[in-house]
């Protein structure tokens, strides 16, 4: 056990299942880095640097550097997924999803249903998304609810480092395609990680506090941002579950339904943009299968139905933030009946 | 032209077993009793045959929404194919592909795909597991003139020329992207595009069973040898519409009887093996009566076969979930 970054974190599991596997393969854009150019090999490892180090230990036959063309390489990922390889794809930034979205949507989810059932795909896209980098309206956004929707895709959003080991893992392990997010603003945290491979379930969601009054769901980034709020709300006398589901697909509403019940309030923190996202689909499935148990309304605490703003001054009052989840919070305690004795 | 007698009456059965799977499911597709859209290959199929020919089980292709003249050449079972294109649980995909779905992995049929241009990227996947995997296998991307101007089509040639994958681009080119002429929406010529990637192509006849069963032949083996992609431009026809129901009303009105009369691949192809006195007439007329006879098993055991269940409605979404 030591202390590692988001970003040595994935790079560990990934290495780890590469040297399992042969099979495992990681392709992307300057995934390594320095393709057919006069300088050093490997000069970036991905773009943020997460890949580095990959292609000196399992060399270029399995640390494929591609052009600048995903609908190329993403369908060619779902092409060897198909056919026998464990493929790692890199998709940079989330954003450009809209250049490569057949080839994730209308291929790879559907060959198993399509094919009556015979086909295994097992794809990992890892993607960058997120706020909070001055990276303006093109790769900042959260766009996770998309990847949710389609029947098909597994989708994961790890909120630590020692979660995005065990997740990543596991998702190279999964025989099904994995969209596997990483928040760009969460590389540089540093947690606990286990040196030995671990592996985390998915549909499983993880309580990260336990309290008693209010429940709280968060996802990705947003999971510290909660239970920050939940620390400072305790100091006030209002006690919070915390819930980090982990996957948004599979999606362990059961642990949240229970939490509901429990507690009788529900704030869902979500990064998303705020119509048909995570916050919205959550709130709906407890609003139909806990509706009793609510002691006030649901209270979403998403960004406004704007584009990510490139200035500071305008992406910080963009991304939810602590003071937004306690006056959330306040407002579903304030709100309702008391809880029954 | 080296093929064996045994292997002249295999394509003649092959491309014979598509013509009549063909003009069947057009025949019954006008009942009304074949939901959906369907597309047919009838007139197209030396180019799926001659190029199939040149392929082993361990070999992929990608296929097009047009696709059924790619399983069969590719040895997906008859049977199976029509009793998909019925909906069936005994179709090839249990019924939850359809017509624009039809696959069978194990013998390296990656799929028809409802999307024009879907294929060539996958297409290139195969081919990297083959090269990464270092198991000598090819893959063939096939594609009409509609895909030949997506841009998947375009990333998955350049990819494969920077990776040097062992992938052979078939570009069929019937004339139409649904509607449309592709003399008027492909700018510029295929064989140019091709040559800008740095990959080989050759313009074929692709009535010609023959021509295109050599050119695939050269292709295919360059690719096994590690010579990287290569490129056939083939110019064919269709002879029904874009999909079943359309009513051509885009073509000459003499157009597909001129082809059907001149231009003909089975009619071509029994010509020159009679001429050549390579297979008698009495050997091409008895496939002819037992690919009637294998169609019309098809036919009648898809009819008679059991839908899906409810209970199926909700499997093969996920390995596990």
């Amino acid at each position: 056990m030591a202390r590692k970054s988001f970003r040595q974190a994935v790079n560990e599991a990934i290495s780890q299942e590469m040297a399992r596997d042969p099979r495992v393969i990681v392709m992307g854009e300057d995934i390594a880095g320095g393709m057919g150019a006069p300088g050093e090999d490997d000069a970036w490892g991905g773009p943020l640097g997460v890949t580095k180090g990959l292609m000196p230990q399992f060399g270029r036959e399995r640390v494929l550097d591609t052009p600048i063309t995903e609908s190329g390489f993403i369908g060619a990922a779902a092409g060897a997924a198909l056919t026998g390889l464990r493929p790692i794809a890199d998709l940079m930034f989330v954003d450009f999803m809209g250049v490569c979205f057949d080839q994730i949507f209308n291929q790879a989810a559907k060959f198993k249903y399509m094919f009556g059932g015979k086909a295994r795909t097992p794809l990992v896209i890892r993607t960058m998304y997120g706020a909070g980098f001055r990276a303006a309206s093109q790769h900042s956004q959260c766009l996770y609810p998309l990847f949710t929707h389609v029947p098909g895709l597994k989708v994961v959003i790890p909120s630590s480092p020692y979660e995005a080991k065990g997740l990543m893992i596991a998702a190279i392990r999964d025989d099904d395609p994995v969209i596997f997010f990483e928040h760009k603003m969460l590389y540089d945290v540093e947690d606990e990680v286990p040196d030995e491979p671990y592996t985390l379930p998915f549909g499983e969601a993880n309580l990260t506090r336990e309290g008693e009054d209010l429940t709280i769901v968060a996802l990705g980034r947003m999971v510290t941002l909660a239970n920050e709020a939940a620390d400072r709300l305790g100091g006030q006398g209002i006690s919070c579950t915390v819930i980090d589901p982990r996957t948004t697909s599979p999606l362990d509403i059961e642990t949240i339904l229970e939490e509901v019940r429990a507690t009788g309030r529900l704030v869902v923190v979500d990064e998303a943009s705020p119509r048909c996202n995570m916050a919205t689909d959550i709130s709906a499935q407890v609003a139909e299968r806990a509706f009793e148990a609510l002691r006030a309304p649901i209270r979403m605490v998403s960004p406004p139905h704007t584009p990510v703003p490139f200035s500071p001054a305008l992406e910080d009052l963009y991304v939810p933030d602590v003071e937004k989840i306690i006056q959330a919070a306040r407002t579903a305690m304030a709100a309702g009946g008391r809880k029954a004795a | 032209m080296q093929l064996s007698r045994e292997d002249l009456l295999r394509a003649y059965r092959s491309m014979c077993t598509i013509r009549q799977f063909e003009e069947r499911v057009h025949a019954e597709f006008a009942t009304g009793d074949i939901p959906g859209f369907v597309h047919l290959y009838a007139g197209e199929e030396a180019s799926a045959v001659g190029v199939c020919m040149n392929l082993g089980a361990r070999d992929s292709i990608a296929s097009t929404h047009r696709g059924h003249g790619h399983c069969i050449a590719k040895g997906c079972d008859v049977a199976g194919m029509m009793a998909e294109i019925y909906g069936r649980k005994s179709g090839l995909c249990a019924g939850k592909g359809g017509s624009m779905h039809i696959a069978d992995l194990d013998l390296g049929m990656l799929g028809a795909n409802g999307i024009v241009g879907g294929g060539a990227p996958l297409a290139c996947g195969a081919a990297l597991t083959a090269k990464t995997l270092k198991t000598g296998a090819v893959a063939v991307a096939f594609g009409g003139d509609g895909a030949s101007n997506q841009g998947t089509t375009a990333e998955a040639m350049n990819l494969a020329s920077v990776w040097r994958l062992p992938v052979v681009f078939v570009l069929e080119d019937n004339g139409y992207a649904e509607s449309t002429a592709s003399a008027w929406s492909i700018g510029g010529d295929p064989l140019v595009r091709a040559e800008g990637f740095g990959i080989p192509g050759v313009r074929v006849d692709g009535h010609d069973f023959f021509a295109v069963h050599d050119a695939a032949r050269d292709a295919i083996a360059r690719a096994r040898d590690g010579g990287g992609p290569s490129f056939l431009h083939l110019k064919l026809a269709r002879y029904f519409g874009h999909f079943e129901g359309d009513g051509m009303t885009y073509r000459a009105a003499d157009e597909v009887a001129k082809l059907r009369a001149e231009r003909d691949c089975l009619t071509l192809f029994r010509r020159r093996v009679e001429e050549a006195r390579l297979l008698d007439p009495a050997a091409l007329d008895a496939v002819e009566a037992e690919v009637a006879a294998l169609i019309e098993d098809a036919t009648r055991g898809a009819k008679a076969a059991p839908m899906p269940a409810p209970a199926d409605l909700l499997t093969d979404v996920y390995v596990s979930y």
